[in-house]
C-alpha cells in the first residue's frame, strides 16, 4: 500500500467515525459500534501476528479474557483503581504470552496454533471453575471505568474512547507495515530462512509481535468488561477466539483496514444469524469455509486486487 | 587472513555422511567456486557455513572469527550474504521490499520505531528504498521497480535475490547455483554480474554446475566428491588434475 | 488403594482408546497432507450422535452402528472433496481454518437435525459390572479395548500388506516420489479423510454407551485427540496409540486424585508442555528442512 493510499484510508476511517454520531444512532447502534471498535483493535493486533508474520493464534480470546477478568477481579475483590488494574492485567498477559511464545516460535505454524488453542481452553476452564473469583458461568459484575475523578459512562463517551483507540491502532499499524519492522514481519511469512539470512532475528520478532497482540487484546478485554459492566466466561471462550480469527481472515489478512472491515462484519453477523437460532453455528461454519476457499486473502485485499486489475 | 577457513568439517544426516572431514580456505577478494555432482555436499556445505546446519565436528572461520553453528541472523551481522538454490523470495512482498529486507540491519528495526514512523526513520527508509532501486538496476531488473515479486519471471527473481544479498554490503557472498534454470544468454549475464560484484571487492563463493560459467569467473575451485575434498586449486590446476578429469571433466575437457 | 488405582487405570485406558483412535485419524491426514484436521473431533461426535439417533428411531444396534460409520466416512469424503480440494495450493494456515469451518458445519448440522440434547447408546452386551482385582468395570470397556485393538491390527495389516495402504505410507514419506511412481496422491488424501472419518465414528460409537454425547462433544474430543497425537509425535502411528492411552490414563488419575473439573485442563496443559519442551513428541521424527 502506498503512503498516499494509506493516508486516504485512515482519513476515510476518521470521516466514518466522526460522521456516525451525526446520524442520530440509538443506544443499540452505539453499542454495536463500540463493540466493533473494541474487536477491531484486537483484530488489528491479531492481523499483525497472523496476516503479516504468518503465525496463527487460535486462543486470542484467552488474552482478551485475562484482561477482562484481571480488571474485574482486581477492581471488585482487591479494590484497585480501574486503570491500574488494566495496566497490571496487560502486563501479566504480556508476560504469559512471552513465556509461551519463546519456546514455540522456533517451530512450525501448527504448533503455535495448537499451543494457543490449548491456552485458550485452559483459560476458559479456569474462568468457569474458579467460582470464588470469577463467579463461574453465572458471571460477575464489573464496576464502571473511573479515573482521576471522572467516570466514563454512557454510550457516546465510550464510543469516543474506543473510536480514538481504534484510530490510533490503525495509524500505528499502518505505519508499522511500511517500516523496516513491518517488512521484517512480512518477510518472516514470505520466507523465514531468507529473513534470517538477511539478519532478521525471526524468533525474537515473532515473540514480540505475539506479545504485542496479546497486550492489545488484554487492554481491550479490560475495557469491554468495564463497558458492559458484567462478565461471563463466554467472553473468553473458544467461540470468541474463532470469531477473532474469522475477523482477520474474512476482512483480509495482511491488511489493517481489512481488520476493521472484518471486525465490523463478524460483529454484525451474529446479530443477523441470531434470527436463525439453531442454524447459527452451521451458517457460521459455511460462511467461514466458503470465505477461505474463495477469498483466500480476505475481502479487502481481494477487492483491492480486483480494483488494481481493472485500472491496469 | 582468509575470508573463509574451513577445517575438519563433518556432518551426517542419519546414516548419510554428507560432509566428511573437509578443509579448505577462500582468499579475500577472490571468486571461489565449489563444484561436484549432485549429492556431493555442496548445498550442505553452504548451509553449514551460513548457519542453517550446525556441524557435527570441525571449525568454520569467517574473517578469522569462529562461526560454526552460529545462527544465520548473527552471521549476517558478521558480513555474510547468501542466495539460495531453491529461490527464497518473499512472494507476498513487492520487488523493492524484497531488496530492502536485505538492508534490514542498517535501519531502526524495532516494532516501536516502526509504529511511530518518525521523520528520521522515514528519511532513512526512503534512502534505503533509493539504494534498493539502484541495486535492482545493478543486477539488471530495473524494469520491475514497481512490480510485486509474484509478477516477476524466474530469471528476474534469481537476480532479485542477488540484489537482496548485496543490500547488506556483505564481505563474503555465497551464491548457490545462481544460474540454475537459466538459458545461455541469461547465464552469460550472470557471469558478467558475478565479475562486477567481485570487482567491488566482495569475496564470492560460488556453487555451480555450469562449467563454462565456473571457468570464466573463478580464481580458485574446490572440487567435492561424496562430501570429501577431491581437489583444491586454480582453475588451471583443477582442469588438469587427473582425479578430477576422471571423475567429472572427462566428457568436457 | 490398589483397587482405586486399578479403577482409574481401567477408565483411563477406556477413554484413552478413544483418544488413540482420534489421534490415529489426525496422523493419517497429517501424513498425507501436513494438514491438522480440526474437524476430527466432529467425526467422533457424528458417529456417536447418528448411532444414537438411529437407535432411538428404532434400528437395531448393529445396523445403527454401521450406518453411523458410513455417514462419518461420507462426511470425511465430503470434506475432502468440497472443502480441501478446492483450496489446493492455499497456505497451510488457510487450510487449518477451513478444517475449523468444516467442524462448525458438522456441529451446526447435527445441532439443527438432532438438537442440543444429551444422548447415550445402549451398551453392546449389557450393563452388569465386572469385578477385577477389586475394581469395577463395565462390559463396554472390554468392547472398547477389544475393538480398538482390532482396529489397530487391521490398520497395521492395511498399511503393511495392501497396495493402497502402502501407497498411503509412501505418500506420507515423500509426496513427490509417490506421485512419480504413479500413486494418485489425490486419491490417497481422499482415502485418508474417509478412513479418518471412519476411525472417528468407531471411536465415538464404542464409547457412546459409557459417556453422554451431544452436538458439542466434538470440540473437546478433537482437542484431546490432538493432544494425544502431539504427545506421541504427530504423524506417528504407534505414537498416536501410546499418546492416546497415556493421555486417558493421566486424565483419569488427575480426575481421581487431583480435581474432577480440571481433568479437561490436564490434556491442554499437557499439550502446552509438550509443545514448549518436547515439540516432536515421544516418537516423532526429526525433521530437517532442506533449503
Amino acid at each position: 500500500m502506498t503512503y498516499r493510499s494509506r493516508h486516504a484510508a485512515l482519513g476515510l476511517l476518521a470521516v466514518v467515525m466522526l460522521a456516525f454520531p451525526l446520524f442520530g444512532p440509538d443506544s443499540f447502534a452505539y453499542d454495536i459500534a463500540i463493540r466493533i471498535a473494541i474487536n477491531a483493535v484486537v483484530v488489528i493486533g491479531l492481523n499483525l501476528l497472523f496476516g503479516y508474520a504468518g503465525q496463527i493464534s487460535l486462543g486470542h480470546a484467552a488474552f482478551f479474557g485475562l484482561g477482562a477478568y484481571g480488571s474485574a477481579i482486581l477492581t471488585v475483590h482487591a479494590g484497585w483503581p480501574p486503570l491500574l488494574a488494566l495496566a497490571a492485567s496487560a502486563a501479566a498477559t504480556g508476560a504469559l504470552a512471552f513465556v509461551i511464545a519463546r519456546p514455540i516460535m522456533r517451530l512450525a505454524g501448527h504448533h503455535l496454533a495448537m499451543a494457543t488453542l490449548s491456552l485458550g481452553l485452559i483459560a476458559s476452564i479456569v474462568f468457569n471453575n474458579e467460582m470464588r473469583w470469577t463467579g463461574g458461568s453465572d458471571g460477575m459484575s464489573v464496576p464502571p471505568l473511573d479515573a482521576f475523578g471522572w467516570t466514563l459512562s454512557g454510550e457516546p463517551a465510550w464510543y469516543a474512547l474506543t473510536g480514538v483507540l481504534l484510530f490510533l491502532a490503525a495509524w500505528a499499524a499502518s505505519n508499522l507495515v511500511d517500516s523496516p519492522a513491518g517488512r521484517a514481519l512480512q518477510a518472516i511469512r514470505g520466507s523465514e530462512v531468507a529473513a534470517r539470512v538477511a539478519g532478521i532475528d525471526t524468533a525474537r520478532f515473532k515473540t514480540r509481535v505475539f506479545v504485542l497482540s496479546a497486550i492489545l487484546a488484554s487492554v481491550m478485554g479490560s475495557l469491554m468488561a468495564h463497558y458492559v459492566g458484567f462478565l461471563t466466561p463466554a467472553a473468553a471462550g473458544l467461540t470468541r477466539s474463532i470469531e477473532f480469527v474469522m475477523m482477520v481472515v474474512l476482512g483480509g489478512t495482511a491488511s489493517v483496514f481489512g481488520s476493521v472491515v472484518g471486525a465490523g462484519l463478524i460483529t454484525l453477523l451474529p446479530q443477523f444469524l441470531h434470527a436463525f437460532e439453531s442454524w447459527e453455528t452451521l451458517l457460521l461454519g459455511l460462511i467461514l469455509t466458503a470465505a477461505m476457499i474463495f477469498m483466500r486473502a480476505g475481502i479487502v485485499p481481494t477487492l483491492r486486487a480486483a480494483f488494481a486489475r481493472s485500472k491496469a | 587472513m582468509s575470508a573463509l577457513d574451513v577445517r575438519g568439517l563433518s556432518i551426517a544426516f542419519g546414516g548419510v555422511k554428507a560432509i566428511q572431514d573437509l578443509s579448505f580456505d577462500v582468499h579475500q577478494g577472490t571468486v571461489h567456486a565449489i563444484i561436484g555432482p549432485n549429492g556431493a555436499g555442496k548445498t550442505t556445505l553452504i548451509n553449514l557455513v551460513t548457519g542453517i546446519y550446525a556441524p557435527d565436528s570441525g571449525s568454520i572461520e569467517l574473517f578469522g572469527q569462529e562461526v560454526a553453528g552460529t545462527a544465520p541472523e548473527r552471521l549476517a551481522r558478521a558480513g555474510l550474504g547468501r542466495t539460495f538454490q531453491n529461490l527464497q523470495v518473499c512472494m507476498n512482498m513487492s520487488a523493492v521490499d524484497n531488496v530492502m529486507i536485505g538492508a534490514h540491519l542498517s535501519l531502526a528495526s524495532s516494532l516501536f520505531a516502526g509504529m511511530l514512523r518518525t521523520p528520521s526513520l522515514r528519511r532513512a527508509d526512503a534512502a534505503c528504498r533509493d539504494r534498493a532501486l539502484e541495486l535492482m538496476a545493478f543486477v539488471g531488473v530495473a524494469q520491475y521497480a514497481t512490480s510485486d515479486a509474484s509478477q516477476m519471471p524466474y530469471g528476474a527473481l534469481k537476480r532479485l535475490e542477488i540484489a537482496r544479498a548485496l543490500a547488506a554490503s556483505p564481505k563474503l557472498l555465497l551464491m548457490d547455483e545462481p544460474a540454475a534454470g537459466l538459458n545461455h544468454t541469461e547465464t552469460a549475464e550472470i557471469e558478467t554480474l558475478i565479475r562486477r560484484i567481485a570487482e567491488t571487492g566482495t569475496t564470492v563463493v560460488l556453487v555451480e554446475h555450469d562449467m563454462k560459467l565456473i571457468m570464466g569467473v573463478s580464481d580458485r575451485i574446490l572440487v567435492l566428491h561424496y562430501g570429501k575434498r577431491l581437489a583444491l586449486g586454480t582453475t588451471q590446476e583443477v582442469r588438469s588434475h587427473p582425479d578430477v578429469i576422471s571423475a567429472y571433466l572427462g566428457a568436457e575437457a | 488403594m490398589i483397587s482405586e488405582l486399578l479403577q482409574f487405570l481401567f477408565s483411563g485406558l477406556t477413554v484413552g482408546a478413544m483418544y488413540a483412535l482420534a489421534a490415529l485419524g489426525y496422523a493419517l491426514i497429517y501424513n498425507a497432507s501436513h494438514i491438522v484436521n480440526f474437524a476430527q473431533g466432529e467425526f467422533i461426535m457424528l458417529g456417536a450422535m447418528t448411532a444414537t439417533a438411529f437407535v432411538e428411531a428404532g434400528c437395531g444396534l448393529p445396523l445403527a452402528i454401521s450406518l453411523a460409520i458410513a455417514i462419518s466416512v461420507l462426511a470425511g469424503i465430503g470434506m475432502e472433496r468440497l472443502a480441501i480440494r478446492p483450496a489446493r495450493g492455499a497456505p497451510l494456515v488457510t487450510l487449518l481454518i477451513i478444517t475449523l469451518g468444516v467442524a462448525l458445519v458438522i456441529r451446526g448440522a447435527v445441532q439443527v437435525t438432532l438438537g442440543k440434547g444429551n444422548h447415550m447408546l445402549p451398551a453392546f452386551s449389557g450393563d452388569a459390572p465386572i469385578h477385577l482385582g477389586g475394581a469395577t468395570m463395565v462390559p463396554q470397556s472390554l468392547w472398547v479395548l477389544g475393538i480398538s485393538v482390532l482396529v489397530v491390527v487391521l490398520l497395521a495389516w492395511y498399511f503393511g500388506r495392501t497396495v493402497s495402504g502402502k501407497a498411503m505410507l509412501a505418500t506420507s514419506h515423500n509426496r513427490l516420489a509417490a506421485e512419480l511412481v504413479g500413486i494418485s496422491t489425490q486419491r490417497v488424501l481422499l482415502a485418508s479423510f474417509a478412513l479418518s472419518g471412519g476411525l472417528g465414528a468407531i471411536g465415538g460409537v464404542i464409547t457412546a454407551p459409557i459417556t453422554f454425547t451431544s452436538y458439542d462433544a466434538g470440540v473437546v474430543l478433537g482437542l484431546k485427540g490432538f493432544a494425544a497425537a502431539a504427545l506421541g509425535g504427530i504423524g506417528s502411528g504407534p505414537g498416536a496409540i501410546v499418546g492416546g492411552l497415556l493421555l486417558g490414563v493421566i486424565e483419569s488419575l488427575a480426575a481421581g486424585y487431583v480435581s474432577a473439573p480440571y481433568k479437561d485442563a490436564v490434556a491442554f496443559i499437557l499439550i502446552l508442555l509438550v509443545l514448549m519442551f518436547m515439540p516432536r513428541g515421544l516418537f516423532g521424527a526429526k525433521v530437517t528442512e532442506r533449503v
